[in-house]
């Protein structure tokens, strides 16, 4: 039967649900609720969006060196998944080959970490 | 139960000609030494470690080049023809040639982007805020920006790939890679960093516009011939008599990505404003070298891929070409800036070079080819002199401020007017062998209303630049005017290559017009 090959994805989707839901539900059910005032806040990751400064403000250049090493090494775990996968039935020479990849990319690595660009208050 | 179909067998792996590719990987393998210099020698030591690595590097791809040509003559006889990495890029005679060319005025680009003596030309850190008190202070503390170097290799990198590129896709990559360090180039002005600045941003939009077009251009290509491949498009164009939307659509998106880079009206609105904002040794560097790679991309493209399609692409360059001629000299005619100037004049000799282009025989391509070599050190030796003449606030490009330069310092005026002379195809310099060659390329393929508009626009051309060297010469010095500073041993060295250069083929042309003879060979 072919249909039987999505059934483990189904499984999987009902899975995903189920522990969303139990997650959502149970953490409302159980959990402390004392308010504060971050709590009424938009979710948003590291800075305020409102209220906004005079003319949009600056966004420190920080934010954007982390976001470029972010799809630097993005770009190179979508090399690594299909290397992995088919790694054995090339040989020696796809080795060499990913390991000049992985060499050439974290240069950039070591360049920002040696400017400072990991030091979050530098 | 589900497996993954597990391979047993050995998938072959690619064939990488690592000889043949050597020039293009030694320049970028140097540009990722010269990143961990930065990351790692203290500040006093980067600026002489990154010279010595760019030059040595640049020389050892020139040789590597060289040595393919001559392997390649000795052993077939023939110009050297090889397609590497699994058909992705063309060895040929074009790209040989090129790839010398471009890396020769990457030499000289390094040379030019050492000048200390006068100050430097790059602000002492680049992120700093013009006016600001950060700015102030790193200008103080002497700081030398050395990131250009990496940046300088990589973006010859991409120009080392852009017109050895065999295949649509790598070609885009190489555009990118060659693009980018150029953006940021422009921006590192040390004075009048805001005016820098906006160039940058400018050519970072349009150009990114284009890219787009070029992109587009691509995709269509590859629904007309599935394939991205230079001989796939040729055999699909060949041997198809179906409807041709997508070919004649792709063709036009392609042609305005590559003139764009190249500078030809319509496309030229950029060229004014990056030459006139940039520092002038990046200036010097994009209007020589950028024009090589982009040239050597568009003959690759129309000769190789679409020269199945050349009589649909023939009226289009034809008239792209008169435009650009006229238009470029007719404008520069009213610049009162050095710099503006020469960018304008940059737009005319596009169009020149166009003529060779759309000659469409290998006469046309060994001319275009002779005409980027010519064109490529007389312009970078005309920039770098700009760079000399200086006041107190830098550099004067003011075409009023130049007035009486020959009288207080004959030298350095008597080679930018021997340059001018040269861009204006006077005989016994090498822009004169240079149209004089692409000329009779496009004569001997039936082009002669493209030679009468181009004489016309030399004619036109020849008075401005006389007019500079009238100035310089013949009208009293202005009070207080600019002087012509001593320059360090690099920039003088630079000048100086691009004035032998342009004599010697105004004067001895032959063994370069035979070597691009042999070199005008395209594999598909």
């Amino acid at each position: 039967m072919d249909g039987n090959v999505y059934i483990p994805i189904a499984v999987l989707a009902a899975l995903g649900f189920g522990f969303a839901a139990f997650s959502v539900v149970t953490g409302a059910l159980t959990g402390p609720k004392r308010y504060n005032r971050a709590k009424l806040d938009a979710y948003e990751c590291g800075i305020e969006p409102t209220p906004q400064p005079v003319g949009g403000g600056r966004v420190s250049v920080k934010y954007y060196t982390i976001a470029m090493l972010f799809i630097i090494f993005d770009i190179e775990i979508i090399f690594l998944y299909p290397w992995a996968v088919t790694f054995d039935s090339f040989g020696i020479s796809i080795l060499v080959e990913m390991a000049l990849f992985i060499v050439t990319v974290f240069v950039p690595l070591i360049y920002v970490w040696r400017r400072g660009g990991l030091d979050w208050d530098h | 139960m589900i497996r993954l179909a597990a391979s047993e067998t050995l998938i072959p792996a690619p064939n990488i000609e690592y000889y043949e590719l050597s020039p293009i990987l030694i320049v970028f393998g140097v540009g990722v030494l010269a990143v961990l210099v930065e990351a790692f020698l203290p500040r006093a030591h980067r600026l002489h470690a990154q010279l010595a690595l760019c030059l040595t590097g640049l020389v050892a791809a020139f040789v590597v080049v060289c040595t393919l040509t001559d392997e390649a003559q000795e052993n077939a006889r023939a110009v050297p023809q090889k397609v590497a990495a699994e058909g992705a890029v063309a060895i040929d005679g074009m790209t040989l040639f090129l790839q010398g060319t471009i890396l020769l005025l990457g030499v000289v680009a390094v040379l030019l982007l050492a000048e200390r003596r006068l100050g430097g030309e790059f602000a002492a850190s680049a992120a700093t805020v013009p006016g600001s008190a950060a700015e102030k202070e790193t200008t103080r503390l002497g700081w030398v920006q050395t990131e250009i170097y990496p940046l300088l290799m990589f973006s010859i990198g991409g120009m080392l790939i852009f017109p050895a590129a065999n295949d649509l896709l790598l070609m885009f990559v190489a555009l990118e890679v060659l693009s980018l360090p150029l953006y940021l180039l422009c921006g590192l002005a040390r004075r009048r960093r805001l005016l820098s600045q906006e160039a940058a941003l400018k050519y970072f939009l349009l150009g990114a516009f284009s890219s787009a077009f070029f992109l587009y251009g691509i995709a269509l290509l590859y629904g007309y011939a599935g394939s991205v491949r230079l001989s796939d498009i040729n055999a699909a164009v060949s041997g198809s008599e179906d409807n041709d939307a997508l070919l004649l659509i792709g063709m036009a998106l392609l042609a305005v990505g590559l003139l764009f880079k190249v500078g030809a009206v319509p496309f030229h609105a950029w060229t004014p404003d990056v030459y006139q904002g940039a520092p002038t040794p990046v200036t010097a560097f994009m209007a020589a070298a950028t024009k090589v790679a982009a040239f050597g991309a568009l003959l690759r493209v129309f000769y190789v891929g679409l020269g199945g399609a050349k009589w649909d692409w023939h009226p289009m360059f034809w008239g792209v070409a008169m435009v650009t001629m006229l238009f470029g000299s007719l404008v520069a005619l009213v610049q009162t800036d050095v710099k503006r100037m020469l960018a304008y004049s940059s737009i005319a000799h596009a169009g020149f070079i166009l003529v060779g282009l759309v000659a469409t025989n290998a006469e046309g391509l060994s001319a275009t080819m002779f005409y980027l070599l010519a064109y490529g050190f007389s312009t970078i030796a005309a920039f770098a002199i700009i760079s000399l003449v200086r006041d107190g606030s830098g550099e004067a490009t003011h075409l009023s401020q130049w007035a009486g330069l020959g009288r207080r310092s004959p030298v350095v005026a008597g080679m930018f007017a021997l340059l001018l002379l040269a861009f204006a195809g006077i005989p016994l310099t090498s822009g004169f062998t240079a149209k004089f060659a692409v000329f009779s390329a496009s004569a001997s393929a039936g082009g002669t209303p493209l030679i009468v508009v181009g004489v016309l626009s030399s004619t036109v051309a020849a008075f401005f630049y006389i007019r500079v060297i009238v100035l310089m010469f013949f009208s009293a010095p202005v009070t207080d005017g600019p002087r012509v500073a001593v320059p360090s041993l690099t920039t003088a060295l630079a000048v100086w290559i691009g004035v032998a250069v342009t004599v010697f083929l105004g004067v001895l042309p032959q063994p370069v017009l035979d070597l691009a003879d042999n070199a005008s060979f395209l594999i598909s």
